[in-house]
């Protein structure tokens, strides 16, 4: 181990600036590098990849799974997991659709407060559970994942849900000054995250509490507020999804969702936020989720079929924590 | 030098991106001998036996082992040549057996590649005998005390024919009793002509053990020579590269008023009835052994396990934690014994781990700035004198004495009226011993005061104005005065 020498003053210390920088930068930024890299690259092999019209699909596909990953980020960043999201996100695109008919008549905030609340609460269940009753966090939403599947089957008697009202359905398909809606809100829920880990008490506990639990309790930090906090966080998240997905694809399908817990764990890990906890940024899921959305629609624009992008898809989340790994051991 | 060297290393030299860490590093192992690795924090120690356990690779340098050049390109080659560490952090697997522990890698084998659970069982028995330890092949490593969980990695080394064995810091996690019995280990493998290499800040166990001695400073091989040679102020002087003032800086007095009152304090079978009181600008030690029950008593006045019989009071008025919230609200800080279990964040940096237990302080509406941190953290920085290139280092970079005052900073931060530490200067260097000393005199005065425990007897003789001695989760005496003499803690501690 180096050692310092020096007393900390208020003047950056002047001695291995260049060599500091460029490190920091590839740490800080080697995900920003990386996306730019495979964007150029796919913009050479296919002409239609710039295309507005292709960029604007490619965050229209990526926004349902970026809210679900921000949700999942901010459960990693405390050594947590939740394998329930997609789950949770089609019982609460279920619960909203049902209020949502053409026919039935309700006020567009209704099926908003009921999709958000149903997402809320069964996202509160998990983070009781995991917080109070120190059930481990895989366990429990691994529990969560089936039974909230099971709870969308019962609610809809496994039909699918249809003919969803026109208000209801912007949502998913609404544009605002040329942007579509479900773009904009995963804009909005990215800022609010953001802002939250990076300049808020409640952000800070998270990472304190995710880097040692032990000594953030004896800090005074209410350890298990925080832990149940994140679980609900990532519930009304997948509500914010289910409402996403039921506008987008114009009914609420009880299968809706299976497997979308992989595609945020893989945003999350590819943006370099740790699974052992207490490491990582949002900024990194932001570009974790856009790596995943330019592979797959660069992928279907080349015509690979989707059992390779399955293939690729995974590879690249090994190669990003390997690389993530030798960067650190570097370091 | 009468016996021959089983290792020699000479001028080693190891940097890192350009920063030199070691110099010149050198070290002359007898067979059969115990051998003190002495610097403070950055002198290149770890550096030094990372390169002999071929967990770095140098830059430069030759290591030879009984005469023969060696090369050590991974653990694995240091292993197999006979080198092997006893570390701070033991590596078990705490849900196999002390056999299973002993042998893991290298289990005995029966036909088809079947593990013979009785061979092994009956030569990690043999091992352990011979060793003179009390300790049974089919315990489960998980169930032991962290001392006796040292004695298996030791047998383990043994068991690999190790030749040297380094052992880095082997007492800072264990009791009185256990560094006895970690003595009469050494001792027979010294006897067997196994060379240790000991690094230790507790300067009395380098005097009873240690046969030699090198000094390191600034990455560079200071000097060596026989301990029954060098002095004890000569050895911190060489080691420091400087004169010391006197080494227990004491200048607190108590003052009259009753700060906190315990009466009664109980929990399961911890500790029980547990009374004292503490004094405004008084240092109280609390002495015990491991076990004793005096960790898990601050641990109760602080909130983490509350008490669940009897009560304090802080002025007079009812104090009842039940949670370290609590505590914190009526102005206790407490300071744990273990600094990378409970005391510090050790992935992120000074200023997340300064400003751990005062965010809502720090954070002004609820919203927190660099500069808020940097303003909150830079005062405590120059106050502690805590070295570091910058405040955003990760604190797992520091050394022991600096990650230390980091804990100590994040405490001063909730401006506490009692701080509570516990074993203060485990794992501290004796340059920054003297300044947590020499802080911890400042702080006890007005209406403010310390309850310090600490296993280290000339410490708690340096530093307490008054000693409890607890054993066996009782209180079983009071000293002050002329009565503060180490055969009275001890005779009241065992």
């Amino acid at each position: 181990m180096p050692q310092p020498t020096s007393l900390i003053s208020s003047d950056p210390a002047p001695k291995d600036n260049a060599h500091r920088s460029l490190a920091t930068f590839m740490s800080d930024y080697g995900i920003v590098v990386a996306f730019i890299v495979l964007c150029a690259v796919l913009s050479v092999v296919s002409p239609y990849f710039l295309g507005v019209n292709n960029l604007l699909n490619v965050l229209r596909q990526v926004s349902i799974n970026g809210v679900l990953a921000i949700g999942m980020t901010f459960v990693i960043l405390t050594r947590g997991i939740d394998l329930s999201v997609g789950s949770v996100m089609a019982f609460a695109a279920m619960v909203a659709a049902s209020f949502a008919g053409t026919s039935a008549g309700y006020p567009l905030i209704l099926p908003i407060l009921l999709g958000l609340g149903a997402g809320l609460a069964l996202g509160c269940v998990n983070g009781v559970m995991v917080a109070r009753f120190a059930i481990p966090p895989f366990v429990m939403t691994l529990g969560m994942l089936s039974m909230a599947r099971g709870l969308t089957y019962i609610y809809s008697d496994g039909m699918p849900i249809s003919s969803l009202s026109s208000s209801f359905l912007w949502l998913g398909q609404g544009m605002v000054a040329g942007i579509p809606v479900p773009v904009l809100l995963f804009a909005m829920v990215f800022a609010l995250a953001w802002f939250t880990l990076r300049y808020t008490a409640f952000g800070r506990y998270v990472y304190a509490v995710g880097g040692n639990p032990a000594a953030s309790r004896l800090s005074g930090i209410d350890v298990r507020r925080i832990t149940f906090a994140v679980y609900a966080i990532s519930g009304i998240l997948c509500g914010l999804a289910g409402l996403m997905i039921a506008a987008r694809t114009s009914a609420a399908l009880p299968q809706a969702g299976v497997a979308y817990e992989l595609d945020a764990i893989a945003a999350v890990v590819i943006g370099g936020t740790s699974l052992a906890g207490g490491k990582g940024r949002i900024v990194g899921t932001l570009f974790g989720v856009l790596i995943i959305g330019v592979i797959n629609n660069g992928l279907d624009l080349l015509g690979v079929s989707s059992f390779y992008q399955q293939l690729v898809k995974g590879a690249i989340i090994v190669v990003a924590v390997m690389l993530d790994r030798s960067r650190l051991s570097n370091a | 030098m009468s016996s021959p060297l089983l290792l020699h290393a000479e001028s080693i030299a190891k940097s890192f991106s350009g920063v030199p860490a070691l110099v010149d590093g050198s070290l002359a192992l007898r067979a059969g001998t115990v051998h003190a690795l002495c610097g403070g924090n950055g002198a290149g120690k770890s550096t030094l036996l990372n390169v002999l356990m071929g967990i770095l690779k140098r830059d430069a340098g030759t290591i030879r082992m009984e005469g023969r050049e060696v090369q050590f390109d991974d653990p694995h080659d240091a292993l197999n040549a006979g080198v092997a560490i006893i570390s701070q952090e033991l590596e078990p697997v705490p849900d196999m057996s002390v056999a299973e522990n002993i042998y893991l890698g290298r289990e005995p084998r029966r036909r088809f590649g079947l593990i013979d659970h009785r061979a092994m069982r009956e030569q990690a028995a043999e091992l352990l005998e011979s060793l003179g330890l009390n300790l049974a092949p089919d315990a489960k490593l998980g169930s032991l005390s962290i001392a006796d969980m040292q004695m298996v990695e030791i047998a383990r080394a043994i068991s690999r024919d190790a030749r040297v064995i380094i052992m880095d810091e082997p007492t800072s996690a264990i009791g009185e009793r256990e560094t006895e019995l970690l003595f009469t280990a050494i001792e027979r493998l010294k006897a067997r002509g196994t060379g240790i290499i000991y690094v230790s800040h507790r300067m009395n166990e380098l005097y009873r053990i240690a046969d030699d001695y090198t000094i390191m400073r600034d990455g560079a091989y200071i000097e060596s020579g026989a301990m029954a040679d060098i002095d004890r102020r000569r050895l911190i002087t060489t080691v420091l590269g400087k004169e010391l003032d006197e080494e227990f800086a004491k200048f607190n007095a108590p003052g009259d008023n009753t700060l906190l009152e315990v009466d009664g304090y109980s929990r399961g079978s911890a500790f029980r009835d547990v009374s004292l009181h503490l004094k405004s600008g008084e240092i109280l030690g609390i002495f015990g052994l491991m076990g004793s029950g005096r960790s898990e008593f601050l641990d109760a006045l602080f909130g983490a396990s509350p008490a669940d019989q009897g009560e304090a009071r802080l002025d007079g008025n009812n104090y009842r934690p039940c949670r370290p919230a609590d505590a914190m609200r009526a102005g206790f800080a407490y300071v744990t014994e273990d600094r990378k279990g409970s005391g510090l964040v050790m992935d992120a940096s000074i200023k997340r781990n300064v400003t751990l237990a005062s965010i809502p302080e720090v954070a002004r509406s609820g919203l927190i700035s660099e500069p808020s941190e940097n303003r909150a953290t830079l005062p405590f920085v120059d106050k502690l004198q805590i070295k570091a290139s910058s405040v955003d280092m990760p604190v797992k970079q520091m050394s022991g004495g600096n990650q230390q005052k980091v804990v100590l900073a994040k405490w001063l931060q909730t401006d506490p009226r009692i701080l509570m530490l516990d074993e203060p200067t485990r794992g501290v260097d004796v340059g920054a011993k003297r300044e947590i000393y020499a802080f911890m005199s400042e702080f006890a005065r007005d209406d403010r005061a310390i309850i310090m425990t600490s296993s280290e007897i000339p410490e708690v003789l340096g530093m307490s104005d008054r000693v409890i001695v607890f054993r066996k989760g009782r209180v079983s005496g009071e000293l002050s005065g002329d009565e503060l003499t180490q055969e009275n803690l001890v005779r009241l501690s065992s």
